[in-house]
């Protein structure tokens, strides 16, 4: 297939202490996990100082992870994942074709001796509150008036989105990873994070499966695109689920459905699922942190 | 329902006279006729036979063997600080043999099966694929574990230990009302429990052929031993506690003693390789086998809560390996939801092709819709309850609730009809408990519940035979719970002549030890422990030295009636330490002196020397941890009165025996390990640098102004303090003169308080505990010939008199003032390099 566009991704992060780290170990999410429309032809991580030791497997949500332990004094700690990817462009999905989202939230009531098929099952992981979305019905009003009674569900998640993007700024200043939904919902402002988190908490809210997706955006629009937003660090967007559609992305920060400008790596219930990068160190004092992500087309596409 | 309903038919027994029997309730000492019960008449006779005195004596007799034993429950938000008394009636409850069979056998079925659902849970989750259980209760609940799905403990097994909470309805069974599945408490406090009442009532204890406890805890060691990933080494289990301000931490201290394994913090444990470590002082050792206090979520920062301080970064991927056995295994707290109540039976029967034993209190979990309309329909019969911990809300007693309440309740259950559970109200039995407080002491009605205990062995589950009995605080409590104050009793499971010998003879014989196995050093010594014996040692001389320079003080003050200017020195030197406040009379000084609360005072002092004792708790024997509780009354005792001169003197007196017992123990009594020999350096730094410290002070006085008259009094409390002056008197049968006086404290290597003395042995002591040569040594050596080098002979009196005296005695004052310093050295250089490792280092989650 020609169709597909491949795409080159450098995602640096370098830490820099105050004092000597004496020990550290790291998670990390910076290998993207395969999907049907996603194909990783090379990834390689360039990590220094050497890990003393370090193992590679998948975690409950299927998306790969790596460990690092560093039982040597070191001031810095840089790690540079670099990849090759190749993404296909999708099919315009029938939002409409979705059921009313009543009936896809009865599907997740519990029935006695009902049995669930898989997707079901796994769909239902993502219906609760996790360490960075709690459900509240301030939530579920919000979303209210894109899912009036009998709303096709995805043209409700999609009203949402809309709602979003339109009703708040992005403004990197005003929270902070911790920041409750509830603030940012007063606030109306907040990052890439803060927009998939809010929209997963209005559909969890609702009753309805909703996952964070974790990826990166192409740093320099196609000619005659606008750039979007997010485009130097990780970038986060949403994934809802309908019975009949699967599950479909989309983007609140940007106001779209991610096609081939949007590289998954990895999901789960929130960010803290899937951080890029996570870790125990002792010693350090302060850190600094540098964080850059570089996107660009390599091939294919028009 | 809350009337009082009095039985028609009176007990047939004088104790129970105004008892006040409830019909409602099943009594569990008498029938519905008042009739006692048969396995409640060996008691009742004896406490019919018992006047109110020997019954007096008797709950005297448990209060102390509490105190005394140091057994404490931390209350959370408690003003009066941590630690609080444990109580324990001296009644203990009883069950009958045939009557606990039922309940052992239930109990131990539902361990078995809750111990097959959480491995459905991290395994396969066909319980939930097939509707057996609604996802909600699992992907809800913040202690399933998301990281640990796919994890498989060693040999399968996945609940070690587990507890039921029962309690008897009115039909005279017991029912199920919670199941205890993350790290159930109060096994330790159970056994506790036996040690003090069944010395209450020995010949009853005898004489009903009560079923021991001590089966369970080997079962849980031998537990351990077996399902650790050890390979050919024997397996080094510890226990894993949260610290010492959790509610349970004197439990912590009782099990690790019990089972002989090392009480550890998660600051103790490091992950090196795939493999966990204890940090010990002779350098890290494998550890093989965790029993874990901590809950689930908190045992490791990298993959679980990132904001646990209590865990160890990299535990889970050492399970996950298979490296180490951890009890329970992590995330074994989902299955304590309420939620679950309802759906057990089905799973029983889908698991194990049966029906659960144990009747379940009645639960309707709301997120079902026919059990939630049934729940809001009868919400004043009902009790609401979380379904997931993470709500933190106290339980709702719907008859409790306005119209109001009730509606605002029904809001919050609509929102989020999943997270709350409703049960049935259980009319708890009553119990008779001794009524404190009373002249004439006399039994009450309580409601209560028990906790029973099982352990997984390699053929299936054994059940403790016994339970800890708690008592609600109040006669008409609808709660029991420790954390409100409630007692507990001793649970007594009457023996059969049949079933003696609980545990199955098929358990796993313990290793034998042979003679090549002997182990004669303690290889688990956690470095943090190390570190507080050697505080320990420090507060415990520094405790006497301060005592016995406030009693030398005061000794003066109260006979001279006042301070001659050879004392004025001497509270000159208690105000250069901070021990007594610049600016009061010398007789309000010396008061603040003993009672404040001063940084570095004496209480300060004590109250640091208790603080290093609770970490090191496990180390000490009971005696010695008695004496500890003893100093720590008094003080406390002392502080909330206002005492005069005389009352602060005996107290100093006091407090001089008990500390002076406590460095008796530390001869006697300890293991002369590398912790004992921590302890002892911390003692000796400390006297080498008080009594370094203060001997330079005085010579400099003394050079300074010192007239002959002075000089007599002055060296005679300087010996007093350095406790020489009974050896002073008996070899030179004269009032203390300066070149014999300097001698016996400083240069007498005889004398266990000279200064060289203390050099001497630390030298000897940090030899063994340094690998070669190290800068302490060194330091030290310096100090000793610095001393050598002192020149008494300087100090006969010469013609040429005060300027050459003047000058000797500014030159011992600077070698004795050099030693102080190099004590201080030493200390910091010793931390340095024993401990270091385990200091406060700061430690960080860091994201991006």
């Amino acid at each position: 297939m020609s169709t597909s566009i491949e795409y080159a991704v450098e995602h640096a992060t370098l830490y820099t202490y105050e004092d000597a780290v004496s020990r550290s170990q790291q998670l990390l999410h910076l290998v993207p996990r395969e999907n049907p429309r996603q194909q990783c032809m090379h990834q390689s991580l360039a990590i220094d100082p050497e890990p003393s030791r370090r193992s590679d497997h998948h975690d409950c949500f299927g998306n790969p992870v790596t460990l690092l332990e560093f039982d040597q004094p070191h001031r810095s700690l840089s790690i540079t994942s670099t990849m090759r990817v190749a993404i296909e462009p999708r099919a315009e999905p029938d939002l409409g074709a979705s059921p009313p989202w009543e009936r896809v939230a009865a599907l997740f009531d519990y029935r006695a001796m009902r049995p669930l098929d898989a997707a079901t099952l796994d769909a239902s992981r993502y219906r609760f509150e996790s360490t960075y979305v709690r459900i509240k019905p301030a939530l579920a009003d919000y979303a209210r008036d894109c899912f009036e009674p009998a709303t096709s569900l995805m043209v409700g998640v999609f009203a949402l989105m809309q709602k979003i993007h339109r009703e708040f700024r992005f403004d990197p200043a005003a929270t902070l990873i911790a920041t409750p939904l509830i603030e940012v919902l007063e606030k109306k402002r907040g990052v890439c994070q803060d927009f998939a988190h809010l929209m997963i908490g209005c559909l969890r809210s609702l009753g309805l499966p909703a996952r964070y997706v974790s990826g990166y955006l192409l740093t320099r629009a196609p000619p005659g695109k606008p750039r979007m937003v997010g485009a130097d660090a990780s970038h986060a967007w949403i994934s809802a689920y309908c019975p009949v559609l699967g599950w479909i992305d989309f983007d609140p920060t940007n106001n779209v459905l991610p096609d081939t400008q949007h590289i998954t790596v990895a999901w789960g219930r929130d960010f803290r699922d899937v951080s890029p990068q996570r870790g125990v160190i002792l010693g350090g004092g302060g850190h600094e942190l540098d964080v850059g992500v570089t996107v660009t087309r390599v091939a294919g596409g028009s | 329902m809350s009337a009082r309903v009095t039985m028609e038919s009176q007990p047939a027994s004088p104790l129970f006279e105004g008892y006040g029997a409830e019909a409602r309730r099943y009594q569990e000492p008498f029938d519905a006729n008042g009739a006692i019960r048969p396995h409640w008449r060996a008691l009742v006779d004896e406490l019919e036979q018992n006047d109110a005195l020997q019954m007096r004596q008797r709950k005297q007799f448990v209060a102390r063997q509490i105190r005394e034993n140091g057994v404490t429950y931390n209350i959370y938000d408690d003003a009066k600080g941590a630690e609080r008394p444990w109580e324990v009636d001296p009644l203990p409850a009883l069950i009958a043999s045939d009557e606990w069979s039922d309940i052992a056998a239930g109990v131990e079925q539902r361990a078995a099966l809750l111990d097959r659902v959480l491995a459905d849970l991290y395994g396969p989750q066909t319980l939930i694929s097939k509707g057996l259980l609604p996802p909600d209760l699992v992907f809800g609940h913040n202690n399933f574990l998301w990281p640990c799905q796919g994890l498989v403990p060693p040999g399968d097994v996945y609940l070690h230990a587990y507890a039921a909470d029962l309690a008897r309805a009115p039909d005279g069974r017991w029912w199920l009302l919670a199941d205890r599945a993350q790290a159930p408490s109060g096994a330790g406090y159970a056994l506790e429990n036996r040690q003090i009442v069944s010395r209450a009532f020995t010949d009853t204890f005898r004489e009903l052929n009560v079923r021991p406890l001590d089966g369970f805890f080997r079962a849980l060691q031998s537990s351990l031993q077996r399902l650790a990933p050890k390979g050919d080494e024997a397996a080094l289990a510890v226990l894993l506690t949260p610290g010492r301000f959790n509610e349970t931490y004197f439990e912590h201290v009782y099990l690790a003693r019990a089972l002989g394994v090392p009480l550890v913090e998660g600051q103790d444990l490091t992950v090196r390789g795939s493999c966990v470590f204890l940090k010990t002082l002779g350098g890290l050792q494998r550890v093989h086998a965790i029993l874990r206090r901590i809950d689930g979520d908190f045992c490791d920062p990298l993959e679980l809560r990132g904001d646990s301080a209590l865990g160890v970064p990299g535990l889970l991927e050492v399970a996950r390996a298979g490296h180490v056995l951890i009890a329970n295994a992590l995330g074994s707290g989902v299955v304590e939801s309420p939620g679950l109540l309802g759906f057990l039976p089905g799973i029983c029967g889908h698991l194990r092709g049966e029906a659960l034993k144990l009747p379940t209190i009645a639960t309707w979990w709301c997120g079902e819709r026919p059990a939630r309309e049934y729940a809001l329909a009868h919400i004043e019969r009902l009790v609401f309850k979380p379904a997931y911990p993470s709500q933190q809300f106290d339980p709702v007693f719907g008859n409790t609730l306005s119209r109001k309440a009730q509606a605002e309740l029904r809001g919050r259950i609509d929102a989020c009809p999943h997270a709350y559970v409703a049960q049935e109200l259980v009319e708890l039995s009553h119990a008779p408990v001794w009524q404190r407080g009373m002249p004439q002491g006399r039994v009450v009605p309580r409601a209560i519940t028990m906790r029973v205990y099982a352990v997984a062995t390699g053929n299936g589950y054994v059940v403790m035979p016994g339970g800890l009995t708690r008592v609600a605080a109040k006669a008409n409590a609808a709660v029991v719970s420790m954390q409100r104050g409630g007692s507990s009793k001793d649970t007594w499971v009457l023996g059969a002549a049949a079933d003696r010998g609980v545990i199955p003879q098929s358990l796993p014989a313990t290793r034998t030890v042979r003679v090549r196995d002997i182990v004669r050093t303690d290889a688990f010594l956690p470095s943090r422990l190390v570190e507080n014996l050697f505080w320990l040692g420090r507060y415990c001389e520094r405790s006497d030295n301060i005592t016995r320079l406030l009693r030398v003080l005061l000794a003066r003050y109260v006979d001279g009636g006042g301070l001659g200017p050879a004392l004025a020195g001497a509270l000159e030197m208690c105000r250069a330490l901070e021990l007594a406040p610049a600016r009061a009379s010398p007789k309000a000084a010396l008061l603040a002196a003993v009672t404040g609360t001063a940084s570095g005072g004496l209480r300060d002092t004590l109250e640091r020397l208790f603080r290093s004792a609770t970490r090191v708790r496990g180390r000490l024997s009971q005696e010695n941890w008695r004496g500890i509780i003893e100093i720590q009354r008094e003080a406390t005792a002392l502080a909330s009165s206002r005492p005069g001169i005389g009352d602060a003197m005996e107290f100093l007196n006091r407090l001089l025996m008990s500390v002076s017992a406590l460095s008796g123990f530390a001869l006697d009594d300890m293991t002369r390990d590398e912790g004992w020999r921590f302890l002892m350096i911390g003692r000796r730094l400390e006297r080498l640098q008080f009594h370094a410290d203060v001997v330079a002070c005085v010579l400099r006085d003394l050079a300074d102004d010192g007239t002959p008259n002075d000089e007599g009094a002055t060296l005679e409390w300087l010996l007093e303090l350095a406790d020489s002056i009974i050896t002073y008197r008996m070899r030179y049968l004269s009032a203390p003169q300066i070149i014999p006086a300097l001698d016996l404290m400083l240069f007498d290597t005889a004398n266990p308080h000279a200064v060289l003395f203390q050099v001497r042995e630390l030298q000897r002591d940090i030899a063994a505990v340094g690998d070669g040569e190290t800068s302490e040594a060194q330091a030290l050596r310096d100090i000793d010939s610095g001393l050598q080098a002192c020149d008494l002979l300087a100090l006969e009196a010469s013609p040429a008199g005060d300027v050459h005296r003047r000058r000797a005695l500014m030159a011992i004052a600077e070698v004795l003032a050099q030693t102080g310093a190099a004590a201080r050295g030493v200390s910091e250089r010793l931390a340095a390099r024993h401990f270091a490792h385990v200091d406060d280092i700061s430690r960080a989650t860091l994201s991006s």
